[in-house]
């Protein structure tokens, strides 16, 4: 059986949920290689994770020559590998990094590329939903090695014995990509929320909110959800860009998204469509994210809010 | 300063969005126009020449798109863009990332071929494919480093620093120009062209190039050679109509509760 490679999603060494979710569907293709760009002492950590959802072997490429720059070193440490093992498929976490290192590796090996994919096929069809969630397209790659960004909710991980054995493999990184600097980082502040687009549930504030998002913080915690917003919130500088849901913020795809003070524009459907189940507070009752609703409450939130996370914190018990 | 902004013409996100037969984006049954992320891209271009003060630097908006896209190239002219290329070929329709990433390149490159470009700007991503990765294919293409996702951009002779929010912080990035940057939603609000700007767009130069204008075989971008195959298209059903109750003295959050107790997320 051909190796699936799959690029580890981690900060600093600790993996991030979507990794499993891509190594789940990488053993529907073929054999899961997970690809580790990072510290090398932490390669034997990062290895005992990901072998519990099957990887055969975990590839380990010392980021020595590659922190600090912006993707172009790590899409030549693909390339190298993609040469190296003839795989099958290639699976990147659909990230903004992952998308932008994607479309570098595609052009260098001359391969078909599908982004924000939520589901895949073990014959390679992907299944993404375009057009703010309006479409379900389902496509594949004709040409090369299939190139797919994976979104995080794609799948369910599956725990399965792997081999995960290390190989350490050296990346040439040519000058060349050593172009674009990261003079600086910082690091977001945790919030102690589940990280929003892996929540299973998210309470979202809009322009309604008035800028009052303790309300919304409030219910989130009594849900233990995440907190997202609308860029009506994020543009009145009431909540930072990290947490907008939409067309150029997240896309959350939750068991149950709860929004408030939200209208409902198709830019901010665009980020929450899919959602399983759809539950709205807006005090107009035309506001068209009624449209989406499976259930909703016409009331000023300001008093549906509280009312609401003191009922669920009485019956939580 | 020769700045190229990569402009594309897009179908209305607030109509009524389509597929063709062939599960080609419907470029022509739906009102289109410059993708309102691309704003802010020429918006930045035009930042950047203001505060190089002017006369040394030029902005040209580039498009490859059917005969309508010219529409994108105009807007762009009469936000004050200096000059237009459209690159136009019926060869062209159907091209997935990569192929239309190969036209721009070539096209930027003919734009440089006198006067070399220093800047690519392009928008974070278009409205319709929403793909996000035309800009790195083209800076891997033109062999340049890429800058993406700005919000903030500053200059220095040939420095370019950005800030931008990145998945898990926030960074400054530094490069040397020629080089791809990309810029989003939060680099600050696009003009609106104004009545001067639009009479003299009128007057402002616009080229029209074809595939064989770059050197670019026919074969080489299309549908039909796309490294990608749309095998189909659906509409998404509609939400079946939820449950809608009016608050009155607090029934609201109870039978909110109600819902979300059945549902098990409680
Ligand atoms: C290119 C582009 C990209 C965009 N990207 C995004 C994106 O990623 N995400 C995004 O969200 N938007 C995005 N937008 C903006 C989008 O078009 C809307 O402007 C935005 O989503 C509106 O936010 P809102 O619903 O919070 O505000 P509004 O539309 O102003 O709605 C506020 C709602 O709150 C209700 N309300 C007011 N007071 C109360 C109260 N006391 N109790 C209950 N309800 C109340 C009102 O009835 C109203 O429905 C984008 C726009 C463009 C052009
Ligand atoms: N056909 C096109 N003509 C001009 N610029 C384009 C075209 N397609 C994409 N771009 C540029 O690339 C960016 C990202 O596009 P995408 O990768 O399709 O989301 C856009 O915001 C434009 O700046």
């Amino acid at each position: 059986m051909s190796e699936v490679l799959v690029l580890i999603d981690h900060v600093d060494g600790a993996v991030r949920k979507p990794t499993y979710e891509l190594l789940t569907i990488a053993k529907r293709l073929g054999e899961p290689s997970a690809v580790f760009i990072g510290g090398s002492a932490q390669g034997a950590d990062v290895a005992e994770k990901v072998k519990k959802y099957g990887a055969e072997k975990v590839y380990v490429v010392d980021d020595a020559q590659i922190k600090g720059y912006l993707v172009a070193p790590k899409a030549e440490a693909l390339q190298q590998l993609a040469e190296k093992t003839s795989p099958a498929a290639i699976l990147i976490p659909s990230t903004m990094e992952g998308k932008e290192i994607a479309g570098r590796l595609a052009i260098k090996i001359e391969s078909g590329l599908i982004t924000d994919a939520v589901d895949v096929e073990a014959d390679g069809t992907t299944t993404q939903s375009v057009f703010a969630g309006n479409y379900t397209v389902k496509a594949k790659v004709t040409t090369g090695t299939p190139i797919i960004t994976v979104k995080p909710n794609s799948a369910a991980p599956e725990e399965a014995a792997g081999a995960g054995t290390v190989e350490e493999f050296a990346a040439t990184v040519s000058d060349a990509a050593k172009g674009a600097q990261i003079v600086a980082s910082q690091p977001r502040k945790a919030t102690g929320r589940p990280e929003l687009t892996e929540a299973a549930i998210v309470v979202a504030g809009g322009r309604g909110t008035g800028g009052n998002f303790e309300s919304v913080e409030g219910l989130a915690d009594a849900l233990g959800g995440a907190v997202g917003a609308s860029r009506a919130a994020v543009d009145s500088g009431w909540i930072p860009h990290t947490f907008q849901i939409g067309q150029t913020g997240k896309t959350v795809s939750p068991q149950l998204y709860v929004a408030t003070g939200i209208s409902g524009a198709i830019q901010h459907r665009a980020g929450m469509q899919t959602s399983k189940t759809i539950v709205a507070v807006n005090k107009d009752e035309e506001a068209p994210i009624f449209e989406l609703v499976d259930f909703g409450v016409v009331g000023d939130l300001h008093t549906v809010l509280p009312a609401l996370t003191e009922e669920v914190t009485k019956r939580k018990g | 300063m020769n700045i190229v902004v990569c402009v594309k013409y897009v179908p209305d996100a607030t109509a009524d969005r389509q597929f063709e037969s062939d599960n080609t984006v419907d470029r022509v049954g739906v009102d289109g126009l410059l993708s309102e992320l691309d704003e802010y891209a020429v918006e930045q271009a035009l930042q950047l020449k203001e505060k190089a003060g002017g006369e040394d630097t030029t902005v040209t908006a580039l498009c490859v798109g059917p005969e309508k896209a010219v529409d994108a190239v105009r807007k762009a002219l009469q936000m004050g863009a200096d000059q237009g290329i459209h690159v136009v070929d019926d060869a062209v329709a159907g091209s997935d990332a990569a192929a239309t990433s190969l036209v721009l390149a070539k096209a930027v490159e003919k734009a440089g071929a006198e006067k070399k470009v220093d800047l690519v700007v392009c928008g974070m991503a278009s409205t319709d494919a929403d793909m996000g990765v035309v800009p790195a294919m083209l800076a891997e293409r033109l062999s340049l480093p890429q800058v993406t996702l700005a919000s903030v951009i500053e200059t220095q002779g040939d420095q370019v620093r950005v800030k931008r929010d990145g998945d898990t912080a926030t960074e400054v990035i530094g490069a040397a120009m020629p080089l791809v940057l990309s810029v989003t939603d939060q680099s600050g609000e696009a003009r609106y062209p104004s009545f001067k700007g639009i009479m003299a767009a009128k007057k402002k130069p616009l080229e029209t190039w074809s595939l064989a204008d770059l050197g670019v075989d026919a074969g080489q971008v299309g549908l039909s050679v796309a490294w990608t195959e749309v095998a189909e298209t659906t509409a998404r059903p509609p939400r079946t109509a939820g449950e809608i109750v009016k608050d009155e003295d607090g029934s609201g959050a109870t039978a909110l509760a109600d819902f979300l107790a059945a549902k098990k997320f409680i």
